[in-house]
């Protein structure tokens, strides 16, 4: 059986190389496409999922990341006064307008965190430290931004929201979700820079760290107790509820979903046409395999057999050529994941998808008459 | 099935008959056939095109079933059984000869041979061997690796023969095995095929309208219109010796036809 299916399979060299350019076309769209919804989520919530706060204090009504809206800094004192509160420090996230060296504008969206207290800190620092933006007019930004952003090395200089800013360190790999860029400085330099509309209200969130001890479900209860017109959230509800903003209320994530789908429909009318023209050239062969008494289950064994090997060499080129797309990726503004997980539930879905196009070739040899062979 | 008791009779029909539909026309390709088919006879199946040979041949050989009548294969009676039993009978109880051979292209000889083990469940070396075995048989043994393209007609067709005792099946069903063969060739398949009946035993079923043939023939059915209507049985022949029924005729047929093929 097994010999039959390969030979078959690998006889006519033209055709299986079309059939493998099917599956491996369908296996590198559905795997960017998924690479880069893995991406995008990761990319909409990285600020949360690297902030290293236990608890996300947040403005009643603000659902995700990207809206903060101002409150009073007198909540931050009494967050300080909750029991279970080991850590609070005051975080700004805004956008703002970067004046570039040349004269051109890009808007950033500015984040103000406590330098040294280790919460809402930028990572994957390459170059500069992090206490640099402390300095009046210090700013990070990430590598990857440097051309949109017209700067080039630390020291150069620009203009945020009409006040001064010079370049005190880059990330590498910190990507926004939005079109605008991060640009990480000290909580007071960001004032300056985004400008909040009350003297008042000048925090948009307040990151907590728990004392040992306590869960963050029950500091959470506590809060919940002193605070109003807040929502507080522990890390992981804010990142999840920022994913699935950004990706299923926006359609972004369904866009992308989508093109994954069409990539495995592709997929499957591709291999399913390839795997039948394969069968059809070769029906008088598996009339003869009827006559001599093969089961119906031996046959399908041919068949899916012959899925199995087109699956799995076309995963393999498909992972070979998505690992460069990733590769390339990297210099880019999306982000395309593409985690071992992901690989592997990659073998299963060619596996799935050429046996799901075998069975045009199943029914149709389910079907066969034996008796064709006597026919000349 | 090959464990049942070897017996004389290996095929008996009754009043087989088979209809087709074509819209509202009924096509009647065989009609109240009474048959038997015994071992150690090469017994053929003559008559015009349209006449119900290969029809016949179906339905012996389980693959077409009649819409009347009564088959009976080694002893078992099997008009009444379900569908799916049929390819059991024929992995253990058949063995077919094609006229366009029917071999794998993408297998070679000892391959295709392997192949009809496979599906007996007969695997690895032992399959190997086996088919390695009936090239032997066929006198094919230096041609083992060749792949069909690579044969003579008449050497295709010897393997077909090998492919098709791979179960060592009793009853071998051959649709004009030597129409495609030139003489010499097809010499060497109606010889093998005979001696297979009278040495080894077995009932060879051929259809054919090739009158080269007829002299290696034990028994010649003739067909028309659906309808046995003629049998006539050579003399000697060494099953008939050892005690064929006696509703047998001896027309002497090797008188009437070339002894040279």
């Amino acid at each position: 059986m097994a010999l039959l299916a390969r030979r078959n399979l690998f006889h006519d060299r033209v055709r299986f190389a079309v059939t493998l350019t099917g599956i491996v076309f369908a296996l590198v769209l559905i795997t960017i496409q998924f690479g880069l919804f893995l991406g995008f989520t990761t990319t909409t919530s990285n600020n949360i999922d690297h902030s290293h706060a236990d608890l996300w204090i947040v403005f009643h009504g603000v659902g995700y990341f990207d809206t903060a809206r101002m409150f009073s800094e007198r909540k931050f004192y009494e967050v300080l006064s909750t029991p279970g509160v080991q850590q609070a420090e005051k975080y700004i996230q805004n956008f703002a307008y970067w004046k570039k060296p040349d004269g051109g504008v890009e808007n950033v969206q500015v984040i103000g965190f406590h330098p040294g207290s280790g919460l809402g800190e930028p990572w994957n620092l390459v170059q500069g430290d992090v206490l640099d933006v402390k300095r009046e007019d210090g700013v990070i930004i990430d590598d990857l931004y440097k051309r949109k952003l017209g700067v080039q090395q630390i020291g150069d200089r620009v203009e945020i929201g009409d006040h001064r800013a010079r370049v005190v360190g880059f990330t590498h790999g910190i990507r926004s979700f939005t079109t605008s860029p991060f640009v990480y400085t000290s909580f007071k330099n960001s004032l300056n820079y985004t400008r909040p509309a009350s003297r008042e209200d000048q925090l948009a969130y307040i990151l907590i760290k728990v004392a040992p001890g306590f869960t963050p479900a029950e500091v959470q209860k506590n809060l919940h107790a002193r605070l109003t017109d807040v929502d507080i959230y522990t890390a992981e509800e804010f990142s999840r509820r920022t994913r699935f903003y950004w990706m299923f209320t926006t359609g972004a994530g369904l866009a992308v979903l989508t093109a994954a789908l069409m990539g495995l429909v592709v997929g499957v009318a591709v291999v399913a046409q390839t795997i039948y023209a394969a069968t059809m050239d070769h029906i008088r062969e598996y009339g003869t395999l009827k006559a001599m008494g093969a089961s119906n289950r031996y046959l399908y064994g041919v068949l899916i057999e012959q899925a199995v090997w087109s699956a799995v060499l076309g995963y393999a080129f498909a992972m070979i050529l998505a690992h460069f797309i990733v590769q390339g990726s990297e210099k880019g503004g999306a982000l395309i994941l593409l985690p071992l997980s992901m690989k592997i539930g990659m073998l299963f879905l060619a596996i799935f998808m050429c046996i799901i196009a075998a069975l045009v070739s199943i029914n149709k040899v389910t079907r066969l008459d034996p008796a064709m062979v006597f026919k000349g | 099935m090959n464990s049942l008791p070897w017996t004389k009779n290996v095929i008996r029909a009754r009043g087989l008959s088979k209809r087709y539909r074509e819209g509202a026309t009924e096509l009647r390709a065989l009609s109240n056939v009474d048959l038997d088919i015994l071992a150690g006879q090469l017994t053929l199946l003559m008559g015009p095109s349209g006449s119900g040979k290969t029809t016949l041949l179906s339905i012996l050989g389980c693959i077409l079933r009649s819409t009347e009548g009564r088959l009976e294969l080694l002893g078992e009676e099997i008009t009444s059984l379900p569908e799916k039993e049929l390819p059991r009978l024929r992995r253990e109880a058949i063995g077919f000869v094609f006229q366009s051979f029917n071999l794998f292209p993408t297998l070679t000889a000892t391959e295709n041979i392997a192949l009809a083990l496979d599906v007996r469940g007969v695997r690895g070396r032992m399959a190997g061997h086996r088919a390695e075995e009936l090239l032997l048989e066929v006198g094919l043994q230096d041609r083992k690796d060749a792949f069909p393209a690579d044969l003579s007609g008449g050497q295709k067709q010897r393997v077909a023969i090998a492919r098709a005792l791979a179960g060592d099946p009793p009853i071998l069903l051959a649709d004009e095995p030597t129409a495609a063969l030139d003489s010499t060739s097809g010499r060497t398949v109606i010889e093998l095929l005979q001696r297979l009946a009278h040495h080894h035993g077995r009932a060879v079923v051929m259809v054919t309208h090739d009158p080269r043939v007829l002299p290696f023939g034990d028994r010649i059915l003739h067909l028309e219109d659906g309808q046995l209507v003629g049998e006539e049985t050579a003399q000697p022949a060494p099953a008939i010796a050892q005690g064929i029924p006696p509703a047998m005729v001896n027309t002497g047929l090797s008188q009437k036809f070339p002894a040279e093929f």
